[in-house]
């Protein structure tokens, strides 16, 4: 356990002196938000404000880019000479992983509150409790620890750290063929189906859900299915990916 | 138990993709001892530190470090080890004083003992003045300080070092020395690959010769010398054809041959007398040598030596590395 925590004070450590990319995890979501809102929101017309509307999405965004640089961080320990240097330590794979998936729930939990301050500042009004806001922040970090544990997996599966971020790219076409910047409904047919059967859109109805006090059944089910299984699949795979890379 | 070897391995055989890296290794090092593993590229030393820091596990044969099994044992093996690789292992963004204080405490160390340990080391090291700067600033031979000192953090019975002086200029490569020799005064096991002789010369008490992953000769740096000239005569012809004639003429035993250059090297302990005798052997009618030099002896020679094996062009150590490369 206090390897844990010490491997996850390196890491969190690293984040502070790496401000390009901090900033970069910090400002890319807010920058996203307000391109979205001020350029593409008053072409999306779908009945309410489109602050209201994309506010969740760009949440999601943010967990999904924030997460990239895990996978970089990741690759980066594997191409490097410390990692042998931990393994002589016995510091268990599992832990070394862990710690940056620490780093990554807490660059994202500062970049959630920036969204998050920027906006209310530019028109978006939750209507929620107490009670369902925590469960909003239960529900990003599960997405947010679930896309960081897959990108470790991706830093430990590519040789090289520009490949481990380019991996991250994918990712991202998720979120635009989601419900988590336009509703699916305004989709091609053949597109929407695969839009609601991927964990983005779920967990965004859910967020929406939860900020905005609308129901949220059926859901918040899937959410947490898809972040639940995603996580314990990138668990599994990246500790035999570790194990493979250390052989 | 206190007479048991640091490091004893047995048969250690290892291939990666086909290719036999080692092919039964057998060693032991003494307690407190410095043992150098001399070889070049490809020869199987990194392999072999590998194999006894628990980090890569031996198709076959056994090995004991510090009075427990590698294989078996690997959690107890590894917490009286530590390894330093050929690339730094240090986190170029934190100091060399959070550094050592992470690996203390990795290696066990509560907090504040961590934090003794580091000012400790960082003072044994003449690492002080550059504590507080990013390791990310600090030179190449500073950063090699640095890691040594961090392999100690946790104060192991025996340390790995692989290549600690590779790509280090002279004067670092001198203090590199002087680190690695005080390490050794406090009693602690030091385990050193190396291709260079001087290196394991003036640093070893048992110096293991490993090439093709056999060994090929072991003893103290005295008997090893004992064996191997200490000098070389290249004598380097007019032309191609003198090349071949010098060659013939030649019942010296010849260390080295490069066709390309023309030139043959014959081992030699550097005399007057003894250079001018085998000038008169080479060249009897003072017309097939151009020029001559006289150097000192390097590891190819000594391989050449201690293999018995026909000096080759281009030598052994130069077609090897990528081997080595692809396992790392």
């Amino acid at each position: 356990m206090s390897d844990a925590l010490i491997m996850a004070g390196r890491c969190l450590r690293l984040s502070l002196r790496s401000p390009d990319a901090l900033l970069t995890a910090l400002l890319l979501p807010v920058m996203l938000m307000v391109v979205f809102v001020y350029l593409f929101g008053g072409a999306v017309a779908i009945g309410t404000s489109y602050v209201q509307y994309v506010v969740p999405g760009v949440l999601l965004l943010c967990a999904i880019t924030g997460a990239s640089t895990t996978a970089v961080t990741v690759c980066q320990d594997m191409t490097g000479g410390i990692i042998d240097r931990f393994r002589s330590l016995d510091v268990p794979g599992t832990v070394i992983l862990a710690g940056h998936v620490t780093a990554s729930l807490a660059r994202n939990l500062v970049s959630t509150v920036l969204v998050a301050a920027v906006a209310a500042g530019i028109g978006f009004r939750p209507h929620s409790d107490p009670a369902r806001l925590a469960a909003a922040v239960g529900v990003l970090l599960l997405f947010v620890a679930a896309i960081s544990w897959l990108a470790a997996a991706f830093g430990l599966a590519v040789s090289a750290p520009e490949a481990a971020n380019g991996a991250m790219f994918f990712l991202m076409f998720l979120s635009y063929a989601s419900s988590a910047f336009v509703p699916v409904r305004t989709m091609p047919w053949w597109l929407r189906g695969f839009a609601r059967h991927q964990p983005v859109t779920p967990v965004t109805e859910t967020l929406r859900g939860l900020l905005l006090g609308q129901p949220t059944e059926g859901q918040l089910a899937a959410a947490l299915a898809w972040s639940g299984g995603i996580l314990l699949a990138s668990v599994l795979l990246s500790m035999a990916l570790f194990r493979r890379r250390t052989a | 138990m206190s007479n048991e070897p640091a490091i004893e391995a047995r048969g250690l055989v290892k291939s990666y993709g086909g290719v036999r890296v080692l092919a039964g290794l057998d060693l032991q090092v003494p307690r407190g001892s410095v043992f150098a593993l001399l070889g070049p590229n490809g020869a199987g030393k990194t392999t072999t530190v590998r194999i006894l820091a628990t980090l890569s596990r031996a198709d076959a044969g056994q090995a004991r470090v510090a009075g427990f099994d590698v294989d078996r044992d690997r959690r107890q093996v590894r917490r009286r080890i530590s390894l330093t690789g050929q690339f730094a292992a240090l986190d170029a963004a934190q100091t060399g004083e959070e550094n050592l204080r992470m690996i203390g405490r990795l290696a066990g160390l509560p907090r504040a003992a961590a934090r003794r340990r580091a000012a400790e080391l960082l003072e044994q090291f003449d690492l002080a003045p550059t504590a507080g700067r990013r390791v990310g600033t600090y030179s190449g031979g500073l950063r090699r300080r640095l890691d040594l000192a961090a392999s100690l953090a946790g104060r192991p019975a025996v340390i790995f070092l692989d290549e600690p002086t590779t790509g280090l200029d002279p004067q670092s490569r001198l203090t590199t020395w002087r680190a690695i020799a005080g390490v050794a005064a406090d009693g602690v096991t030091v385990f050193l690959t190396t291709q260079y002789l001087d290196e394991a010369d003036r640093l070893a008490d048992q110096i293991a010769v490993l090439n093709g992953g056999l060994l090929v000769a072991a003893g103290t740096a005295a008997e090893l010398k004992h064996r191997v000239a200490p000098q070389r005569l290249d004598l380097t012809c007019s032309n191609a054809t003198a090349f071949e004639q010098v060659r013939s003429n030649l019942t010296h035993p010849v260390v080295h041959l490069d066709p390309a250059a023309r030139t043959v090297g014959v081992a030699t302990d550097g005399s007057a007398a003894q250079v001018r005798a085998l000038l008169d052997q080479a060249d009897p009618g003072r017309d097939l040598v151009a020029s001559f030099a006289v150097r000192g002896a390097t590891l190819d020679d000594v391989f050449f030596t201690l293999t018995a094996a026909t000096p080759a062009a281009p030598p052994a150590a130069a077609t090897a590395p990528a081997q080595e490369a692809a396992h790392v």
